[in-house]
């Protein structure tokens, strides 16, 4: 996994949720150091504002935590609070436009609960 | 730290009209674009702020006072451009040296580090070196040159893939050591789009765009799908360029979208990079004037 940006929103905020996903899957635990706005900078070519402000975010949600003369630490609990937003999310995000595109496939309610069932018995057997 | 003002500079050759009442603020420490096409008046207006060339009207304000003729304010000033301003026989050490007595306090740590990774030879004449390696000589040294606004005229002259890169990480590095207004004229928008915060367009010899980039991309958006769709969802917006290929139409449009408006099924909606922001605000541009 690396950081890669395209136009489908602000930098900061790709560079929040880049970060985000990284903590979600573990890449940085909690209280390990994550990477500093100069590395960020520097490495992906942006002004250090912009990721400064997309660092932010993640502090106002508590995920990431400053400590002085430190650096970013990914602050205790963060993985669970990722959790928690993405649970809340999950139906606007994922099952709308499930939902949205199986109408386009002509695919109907059972239809597709039968595919949802067949997805989880594949994903159990890959497990 | 004062702003830099450019208060309604014209610049006019003979009967021939360079620049028409440009006005606007440089911050200090913000790097910002200047994007124009060639001959839209970029290095003209370069050139006057740095007072290598004289405007028809206006002034060029640093503080309280007019940069014109006030080495205090000029010192304060550095401009790197093709232009060669140095002898035949100027070594690469000796424009250093020359940046060294102009503006004091030159970091020649960094600069022997710079040259060193764009395998510039510091005793070679400038008039010697290649296209590429006197762009990397010169950029060396407007990066270490001690001075709070660097004007960089197409600094990416000649460069290779591998320089370039250096050039942008080198940036960010010193820029936030030391925290000072660049502004960079290029034609290579999409690699200098991470690294400004403001954008200037120089267009047909006026200022089309002063803003920021988040904000301009904000705003900026190219709504693709089958014609009639398109055409129906953007009839009441300014579209400011157009493509169609067979039956899709882009259209590319820079305002605020109307939240209560659905986007129909069939039509998407995607941000622009600065480069198709920069393209649609031109061509938008010329589309009034014709």
């Amino acid at each position: 996994m690396n950081f890669h940006f395209d136009q489908s929103g602000p930098l900061y905020q790709q560079i929040a949720d880049q970060l985000e996903e990284m903590i979600f899957t573990g890449i940085y635990r909690e209280g390990e150091q994550v990477p500093s706005t100069t590395q960020l900078s520097q490495e992906l070519h942006i002004n250090p504002a912009t990721v400064l402000k997309g660092m932010n975010q993640l502090v106002n949600r508590q995920l990431l935590e400053k400590r002085r003369g430190l650096g970013m630490f990914v602050a205790a609990g963060a993985q669970e609070k990722i959790m928690e937003t993405r649970k809340e999310d999950f139906y606007h995000d994922y099952v709308q436009s499930l939902v949205a595109e199986a109408r386009k496939l002509n695919i109907n309610e059972a239809h597709l609960m039968n595919l949802i069932k067949r997805g989880y018995q594949n994903g159990s057997t890959e497990d | 730290m004062e702003a830099l003002k450019i208060n309604g500079v014209s610049k006019r050759f003979g009967r021939t009209q360079i620049l028409d009442d440009i006005s606007l603020t440089i911050q200090p420490q913000t790097i910002y674009a200047l994007l124009g096409e060639n001959g839209a008046g970029k290095s003209t207006l370069l050139n006057i702020i740095n007072d290598r060339n004289f405007p028809s009207k206006g002034e060029v304000v640093l503080g309280d006072h007019e940069v014109h003729n006030h080495y205090p304010s000029l010192q304060r000033l550095y401009l790197m451009s093709d232009s060669n301003m140095y002898g035949k026989r100027t070594s690469v050490s000796g424009m250093f040296q020359l940046a060294d007595e102009g503006y004091g306090h030159f970091d020649y740590e960094l600069a022997h580090r710079l040259t060193k990774a764009f395998g510039v030879n510091e005793h070679a004449r400038l008039s010697n070196l290649s296209t590429g390696l006197t762009t990397a000589a010169k950029i060396t040294c407007a990066l270490c040159v001690n001075a709070d606004f660097i004007f960089l005229d197409e600094p990416m002259l000649g460069l290779d893939a591998n320089h370039r890169n250096r050039f942008y990480r080198e940036l960010m590095k010193t820029y936030e050591q030391r925290p000072r207004t660049f502004v960079i004229s290029s034609h290579i928008i999409n690699e200098i789009q991470s690294l400004v915060e403001h954008v200037f367009v120089l267009h047909d010899h006026h200022l089309i765009a002063d803003e920021d980039v988040e904000n301009l991309l904000n705003r900026a958006y190219t709504i693709s799908g089958p014609a009639d769709a398109v055409d129906q969802y953007t009839q009441a917006m300014k579209v400011l360029d157009q493509q169609t290929v067979g039956k899709i139409k882009t259209a590319y449009v820079i305002e605020k979208l109307d939240d209560q408006q659905p986007i129909p099924d069939d039509v998407t909606v995607t941000h622009m990079n600065l480069q198709q922001a920069y393209l649609a605000l031109t061509n938008g541009e010329d589309e009034i004037n014709e």
